[in-house]
């Protein structure tokens, strides 16, 4: 009864159903995209849904983020996400991921789902989404958005062009870290087209947008769909050598303030900056002398949470007093 | 992106004989100071290609990578 009105369509059919119920599908980023791509593949009644964000949710992401409700903010967005998407349907099997993707945990997430979802605002996971897919066998669903316009594009899909084989050479720019401000609906229309594009790779039906990028401008109501093609020596190149870590230095908002990153290295955005100092929070005990003790000194990390445990190592065991915690973390820094 | 830095959505040029495109986008980079260029694609009749000679009335499509979502 439940999804008669799709089984209905000759291209799903109840054998489309079943395939659907097998399938599973990775979200790495739970917001303006991520969030409409969630809703429509828990309706279709895909088998399994990983849920993967670090983040909790903040008013600000409510005007895109339309899964979310205020009483949510506050919350980790995996955790909210999976307790709405059940009301919408217990039959499918929904994992909350509350981490950030990162070289260590890709290819091991990767490795348990069909297919990946971009739902990330940055292009040092986007190119390590890419890798991992490329060293899993998995295809991906690519969406970026700037302002007004948004590209899609469906990645590693049977030998077909990769993120890399798009954009070789990773930005060196510091841009995009600032917010620039977006309709909500833009990231609404993106993602649901990655759902659209979900559905028609694990189905087997249709025109993947594999080879192919679309571009869509939400303003001008025009779009364009360019052909990409393979290039073998950037696939052949991670395959030899693993994920390739690219990062690309977000701008700081205050430069005249000292910033502490208690982050681990590997952790994403990089803030590379004359005025953050990088001690991660394992080693603060042994590197607390390289820390400012007199002016004032703004810690973060990815969430704000592990700068509250940093701040009260530092006040209790050497006597810091300068320091203030980040709330919100990175985010908080590079949006200002 | 590189509308704004161009200060327009579209533009029609001469081009000299035997032009590539490559020739055309340091051209472009330069006259408007494009940031970035290396990271910066072109597709040549919607076609993402970059070694190719152009042609009187070949459309060409300036694509920066952007990452927001």
């Amino acid at each position: 009864m439940r999804y008669e009105r799709q089984i209905k369509l000759n291209e799903v059919g109840s054998s489309g159903q079943a395939r659907l119920h097998k399938a599973s599908v990775l979200i790495v980023g739970v917001g303006g995209l991520g969030c409409p791509a969630a809703q429509y593949l828990t309706g279709a009644g895909v088998g399994k849904i990983g849920l993967m964000d670090h983040d909790k949710v903040s008013i600000t992401n409510l005007h895109r983020q339309v899964l979310y409700t205020e009483s949510d903010i506050g919350k980790p967005k995996a955790l909210v996400a999976v307790n709405k998407l059940r009301q919408l349907n217990s039959e499918v099997q929904l994992i909350p991921i509350e981490e950030s993707l990162n070289i260590e945990n890709a290819k091991l997430w990767f490795s348990q789902f069909d297919l990946i979802i971009d739902g990330t605002d940055n292009f040092e996971t986007k190119y390590l989404i890419n890798d991992a897919c490329i060293l899993t066998g998995k295809p991906w669903i690519y969406a970026s958005i700037y302002k007004n316009e948004g590209q899609i594009s469906v990645f590693n899909y049977r030998n077909g062009p990769t993120y890399r084989c798009l954009f070789p050479s990773p930005t060196r720019e510091n841009i995009s870290c600032e917010a620039t401000g977006v309709l909500g609906v833009t990231p609404g229309i993106l993602g649901t087209m990655q759902a659209a594009e979900a559905l028609k790779v694990l189905l087997d039906i249709g025109n993947v947008l594999s080879g192919k990028l679309k571009l869509i401008n939400i303003l001008s109501g025009t779009e364009q769909t360019l052909t990409i093609k393979a290039k073998p020596g950037e696939i052949e190149l991670i395959k030899v050598n693993g994920i390739q870590p690219v990062r690309v230095n977000c701008e700081i908002g205050d430069k005249k303030r000292i910033y502490l990153d208690v982050r681990e290295e590997f952790e994403l955005p990089t803030v590379v900056s004359e005025n953050v100092i990088h001690i991660p929070l394992g080693k603060l005990e042994e590197r607390f002398e390289e820390i400012p003790n007199e002016q004032e000194v703004l810690v973060f990390c990815q969430s704000g949470s592990r700068s509250l445990k940093a701040i009260d190592l530092l006040k209790e065991n050497f006597g810091f007093h300068n320091l203030k915690n980040v709330e919100g973390g990175i985010e908080t820094i590079i949006n200002g | 992106m590189i509308a704004e830095a161009a200060g327009k959505n579209e533009e029609t040029l001469e081009i000299s004989e035997g032009m590539s495109v490559s020739d055309l986008k340091d051209q472009q980079i330069k006259k408007y100071q494009i940031p970035d260029p290396e990271s910066v694609q072109l597709a040549v009749n919607q076609d993402l290609e970059s070694s190719v000679e152009l042609n009187e009335g070949d459309e060409v499509a300036f694509l920066p990578p952007f990452a927001g979502g």
